[in-house]
């Protein structure tokens, strides 16, 4: 294996890293109320803004050693919008819990566009940059080639692994997490059995909207730029992640997005730049024609 | 019952002004300013509005267009061609306009450009430089900037004879503007016998483009071409930087004339060394100079394409006073026959609206985040 293959390797897996942590926010959601949260790539961005707020707060509070600016970041960041998650929750979908299906749907895509206007207005049209918080590579030679790595990607794999395993630990072994699964497997029975499922929902979108932030901030350090139009072609991708992983399963979501951005990369790096998506969406349709339910997926089995 | 009446005193305060602006508009000459005022591309929309905005003020207090006043009337099109076409179409049916500096990028100039051509309105882009503007046999269509063409030849040149390239990678961003561009300069590339190692789009919208410059360190470049806009050439500079490619030389188009490039690229450090072609500045012209200490001196830089779009407002007066009536076709026929005297110098246009001498020179951005016409041309 050459350096320019493993780099290619490693772009992939940086990209596909953060596509699979914003698509957990769709996934769960989706697995709890089987509803798409359209809305969810807004999070994202207003997570970026947000992150960007938070460092040049600490910045003006004259803190300026890294550990504490990326702590103090993330936990600004993941508490705030968590607040969006839950407040969009209680706005849009909770009243429209028991209408029709497609009510949420509509709402959601309301919700994502006052958002994005929302941050244009608030925060003025231009584009939006955060200074390099850390510089620095690290460069591993291999046979002929290297592979260039840069301190802010390697932060962004360790954080992004860090928070799925995480959250796969709330998941299945705390009581929170034996919650969210019961509300999956069956809302109407969790609910007889004690289970306040109206708070489980809320929940659920407060964890997607605070892995949607972990996402903001790792992407909005190493690409240093955003606007209020950021959430969009990411929330196609993580949306597009989830789905090839098998919309509703978490593990799915994960892989599902490290898959989709392996598979950009690769195709980018040894094929052709410009038909990366064409080939991601291909790689979509035949998952889907030959596994419906995505790769980790369960089959829809319906109800008697 | 209250309730009723505010809804109702509101609806005839609102019919009443809207009654009352029209009323007054009605005797004034009114020009439509369209580019991104929102979008990623917004910092030029701005420069549209600061330059043709002190133009008109300029202009009205020299006594009008034919005795009449100008009035702006701003158009968003965000770089979208469906919205430029809304906003074409708003300005010809329900603001009515007379002329347009507009817009900005050539994919949303083309579409709105038929819609004006039908209605006989004259427009004139202070910064699309695809070809296809002015090639369509369009008899009022006018640009106060060069064409692709001429600003591909000027940057092949310079790869080739300054930068000795060898190997070239030649980017774009799959729109109308960059990869028309970046067709121009791999054309002169290969008159001068450069073929390049990599021709690749990229999509507008993303920041992740290490897998694209991955590519360019196995390709060995020496030299990148892209061309697109600031807000993708931002991050793929800086990816370039970061994955140790320090030597590679950066070369881009006039759509990254903005301080904006500094922000999207992460800081200063990555945009030192980066070339550009875009017309001669025209802040270093003497016709410009009062212009420009009037800007400065509250406190705004007319950089970028400001200048253009006031010398855009300029070139629409004096069509219309040449022309001596408030006529888009007629002006256009005036513009076509007689030079103007604008604050980029004096200006002439051929039978197709393209001015006659195009002015693309080569400028490159320094460690402080500035940019600088290069002695060295050739």
């Amino acid at each position: 294996m050459d350096g320019i293959f493993l780099q290619q390797l490693i772009n992939g897996l940086t990209l596909g890293s953060v596509y699979g942590l914003i698509a957990i926010g769709y996934t769960m959601v989706y697995g709890i109320i089987g509803m798409i949260n359209f809305a969810h790539g807004e999070v994202y961005m207003i997570s970026a803004y947000l992150a960007a707020i938070s460092l040049a707060l600490l910045a003006w509070f004259g803190i300026e050693s890294f550990p504490l600016m990326i702590l103090g970041t993330l936990v600004f960041t993941v508490v705030v919008t968590g607040v969006y998650g839950w407040v969009i929750e209680r706005v849009a979908y909770k009243p429209l819990r028991n209408s029709t299906r497609l009510a949420p749907l509509i709402s959601a895509i309301g919700i994502s566009l006052i958002l994005q206007n929302y941050a244009q207005i608030s925060q003025g049209a231009r584009q939006q940059g955060v200074p390099t918080l850390l510089e620095g590579a690290m460069r591993v030679d291999i046979g002929s080639g290297f592979v260039q790595l840069t301190y802010t990607k390697i932060f962004i794999l360790v954080a992004a692994f860090a928070g799925m395993a995480l959250l796969t630990y709330i998941i299945k072994y705390t009581k929170l997490g034996r919650m969210c699964r019961a509300t999956q497997q069956d809302r109407k029975m969790a609910s007889i059995l004690g289970i306040n499922t109206d708070r489980v929902i809320s929940y659920v979108f407060v964890i997607g909207a605070a892995m949607a932030a972990l996402a903001g901030v790792l992407i909005t350090m190493n690409y240093g730029t955003f606007d209020f139009y950021a959430g969009f072609i990411i929330g196609i991708k993580a949306f597009t992640a989830a789905v090839l992983g098998g919309i509703g399963s978490l593990p799915g979501a994960m892989l599902g997005g490290i898959i989709l951005g392996i598979s950009e990369s690769l195709f980018a790096g040894l094929i052709n730049s410009d038909y990366k998506d064409v080939f991601s969406f291909s790689l979509l349709v035949l998952i889907l024609i030959f596994r419906p339910q995505g790769l980790l997926g369960r089959p829809h089995v319906a109800k008697v | 019952m209250s309730q009723t009446f505010y809804k109702k005193g509101f609806l005839a305060l609102a019919v009443a002004a809207a009654l009352g602006v029209s009323a007054f508009a009605q005797a004034d000459v009114k020009i439509g300013v369209a580019g991104p005022m929102t979008g990623a591309n917004a910092a030029f929309g701005e420069q549209y509005m600061k330059g043709a905005q002190a133009a008109a003020d300029e202009i009205n207090a020299k006594g009008g267009v034919n005795g009449e006043k100008i009035v702006l009337v701003q158009g968003d099109d965000a770089c979208e061609p469906k919205q430029a076409v809304a906003v074409a179409n708003r300005f010809v049916d329900q603001d009515k306009v007379l002329g347009v500096v507009g817009h900005f990028c050539s994919s949303s100039t083309i579409p709105a450009s038929e819609v004006y051509g039908d209605a006989g309105i004259i427009s004139i882009t202070p910064g699309s430089t695809n070809p296809q503007v002015t090639e369509r046999g369009l008899s009022a269509m006018f640009r106060m900037c060069g064409r692709d063409d001429q600003q591909g030849i000027v940057a092949g040149d310079y790869i080739v004879d300054v930068l000795k390239g060898k190997k070239v990678v030649v980017l774009h961003d799959k729109d109308t503007y960059g990869q028309g561009l970046a067709d121009a300069t791999k054309a002169q590339l290969a008159k001068r016998g450069v073929e390049p190692v990599l021709y690749e789009g990229l999509t507008r919208g993303e920041k992740d483009f290490s897998a694209v410059v991955t590519k360019i360190r196995a390709a060995g470049a020496d030299v990148v071409y892209f061309g697109g806009l600031h807000p993708e050439a931002g991050p793929l500079v800086r990816q370039l930087r970061e994955q140790g490619l320090k030597d590679v030389k950066f070369m881009s188009d006039d759509g990254i004339v903005t301080d904006e490039l500094v922000t999207t690229a992460g800081g200063p450090q990555y945009v030192d060394g980066v070339y550009m072609t875009f017309g001669a500045d025209p802040r270093l012209l003497p016709d410009s100079k009062a212009v420009v200490d009037a800007f400065r001196a509250k406190g705004t830089e007319p950089e970028g394409y400001t200048l253009y779009a006031y010398a855009s407002v300029q070139a629409l007066a004096a069509g219309f006073n040449g022309a001596k009536k408030n006529d888009g076709e007629a002006a256009a026929e005036w513009l076509k026959a007689n030079p103007v005297q604008t604050v980029m110098g004096k200006k002439e246009w051929d039978s197709k609206g393209d001015l006659k001498v195009s002015d693309y020179v080569v400028y490159q951005w320094d460690k402080d985040g500035k940019y600088h016409q290069l002695e060295k041309q050739k």
